[in-house]
């Protein structure tokens, strides 16, 4: 991956600065600052429709912003004359559904971006790829098409998808939300080993076991702005903030 | 074979199969078939690169480029294909330049009438393709498109490698019932004078009243024989284009 003139591993490679968005009239991030550094996994939780999904879609610019800044390894995501291709490679993201390509088979879903986008050889593609396949537990579903795979395996090749560019960071939003309770255990287990691999992480989540488990930092959004935050091991039981508290008992 | 249906003709005088033995009438049915084969093939053609192209256009910035889209389908899906061919033919070919002949005085229109009933129909056929390939865009989700954009795809790239193969899959009964009916309006070239099967059918059948039911038998035959050879190459087409586990 190119590093980004200025921009050192000991900075934080996403960096969010008192961000506002608004749709139209509707103001959904109200001055949202954190920081997240390389190989940090942090989970975002928070009510329906405090703005976790919008804030996580700014940071690879599928929305834009309205004022402040988000820089991911010292670039400027909201520049226009950012070319949007860079961020793409440095950036992973994974959705709530899925959103595989159902005309490909699992394995032309992984292959798809690094073969079109970054002019790689089809034949490395497909070694790695395989290789992704396995990383996610799907070998033998390499041929199948979405439509043949359950909601778990869809979301894991997914993950496979997105880590095929070689993101250094990932973005996940909800991803197990649309799943059963059975399959969401094989979804996360797959996260889970790509945070302890290092791989830097945001995620939004309602698993709060599974945020305790592996977040570095919690972030609790609220209408907009971060309600509060810390490390797990503080945030779940020592939450002073009465809005993260009524959250946090309604939810565990 | 022949000797039997010149028999026919003579005892049953309404029963005239004449392009069973005369080869003049043969000749013709034979280049009425031809004629209309090329004409539906070229219409089908043209049609579904118009559409394609104008449901792209449909999703352009330039409002402008979206009113022309708009004016177009609105003009040819509202007004007959009978009076397009003829304003086409009579209105349009009026400005068209035309090449004069080595003998100095025959004058050859470089668009012929079987040319202006190629762009005629495929602009009318197109009109309606538009519309059908753009609500197989939209059926696309925008999720689908989001996906292909984070991961680095081109604008082109998310539209070729996405959102037309899927659209596609989805436009293809409608397209379908639209290219069956392009096929029977090619009949209508008639109007001015191509030489299509309905035209040499009755050319024939005013030289000779008694071959009337006969050819008219005919007619209906091939077309039907023409329908479905297309209505079956389609769903072949659709068959082997489905997804496994898609849209099902
Ligand atoms: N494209 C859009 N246009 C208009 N309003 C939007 C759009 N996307 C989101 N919103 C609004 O922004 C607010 C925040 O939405 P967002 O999806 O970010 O919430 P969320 O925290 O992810 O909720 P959930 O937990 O339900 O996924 C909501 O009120 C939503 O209606
Ligand atoms: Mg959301």
């Amino acid at each position: 991956m190119t590093a980004t003139a200025g921009w050192t591993p000991d900075q934080p490679i996403v960096s969010l600065k008192d961000v506002h968005k608004s749709f139209g009239e509707l103001e959904v991030l109200k001055g949202v600052s954190f920081d997240v550094m390389k190989g940090e996994v942090i989970c975002i939780i928070g009510p329906s429709g405090s703005g976790k999904s919008t804030l996580i879609r700014c940071i690879n610019a599928l929305n834009n912003i309205q004022k402040g800044s988000i820089k991911v390894e010292g670039q400027e995501v909201h520049d226009p004359k950012l070319d949007k291709l860079e961020l793409r490679k440095k950036v992973g993201m994974v959705f709530q559904q899925y959103n595989l390509f159902p005309h490909k088979t699992a394995l032309e879903n992984v292959m798809m971006a690094p073969v079109l986008v970054l002019k790689q050889d089809k034949a490395d593609v497909e070694e790695r790829a395989r290789k992704l396949m396995a990383k996610v537990r799907l070998q033998g579903k390499e041929d199948n098409y979405p439509g043949e795979l359950s909601g778990g395996q869809q979301q894991r090749v997914a993950i496979a998808r997105s880590l095929a560019m070689n993101p250094d960071v990932m973005l996940f939003d909800e991803v197990t939300a649309a799943l059963d309770p059975e399959t969401v255990k094989e979804v996360l287990v797959t996260i889970k080993e790509l945070a302890q691999e290092g791989m830097t992480c945001i995620l939004v989540t309602h698993e709060m076991g599974f945020a305790r488990e592996i977040a570095d930092h919690i972030y609790f959004t609220d209408r907009g702005v971060i309600v509060e935050h810390g490390p797990p091991a503080t945030f779940f039981t020592e939450a002073k903030d009465p809005r993260t508290k009524k959250f946090l008992e309604q939810i565990l | 074979m022949e000797d039997y249906f010149r028999e026919l003709a003579e005892q049953a005088p309404r029963w005239n199969f004449i392009w069973m033995y005369d080869e003049r009438q043969q000749g013709k049915i034979l280049s009425g078939i031809w004629m209309t084969i090329n004409l539906s093939i070229a219409c089908v053609i043209f049609s579904v690169i118009i559409g394609v192209v104008g449901a792209w256009m449909q999703g352009a910035k330039s409002a402008i480029v979206r009113g022309i889209v708009q004016a177009y389908i609105q003009f040819f899906r509202n007004t007959p294909p009978f009076v397009q061919l003829l304003f086409f033919y009579f209105a349009l070919g009026q400005f068209t330049p035309a090449v004069v002949g080595e003998d100095g005085w025959t004058v050859t229109p470089i668009i012929s009438n079987v040319g202006w009933a190629i762009i005629a129909l495929s602009f009318f056929a197109g009109a309606f393709n538009v519309e059908i390939f753009r609500a197989g865009i939209e059926a696309v989700p925008d999720s689908t498109r989001e996906a292909a954009e984070s991961l680095g795809f081109s604008r082109l790239q998310t539209y070729t490698e996405v959102v037309l193969p899927l659209a596609f899959r989805v436009s293809l009964p409608a397209l379908n019932n639209n290219l069956v009916n392009l096929v029977k309006t090619t009949t209508q070239a008639l109007a001015i004078a191509v030489p299509e099967l309905l035209y040499q059918a009755r050319t024939i059948w005013s030289d000779f009243p008694s071959a009337q039911y006969p050819t008219m038998i005919l007619v209906w035959v091939v077309y039907i024989l023409l329908v479905g050879v297309l209505v079956f190459g389609m769903h072949r087409w659709e068959r082997a284009m489905r997804i496994p586990g898609y849209g099902q």
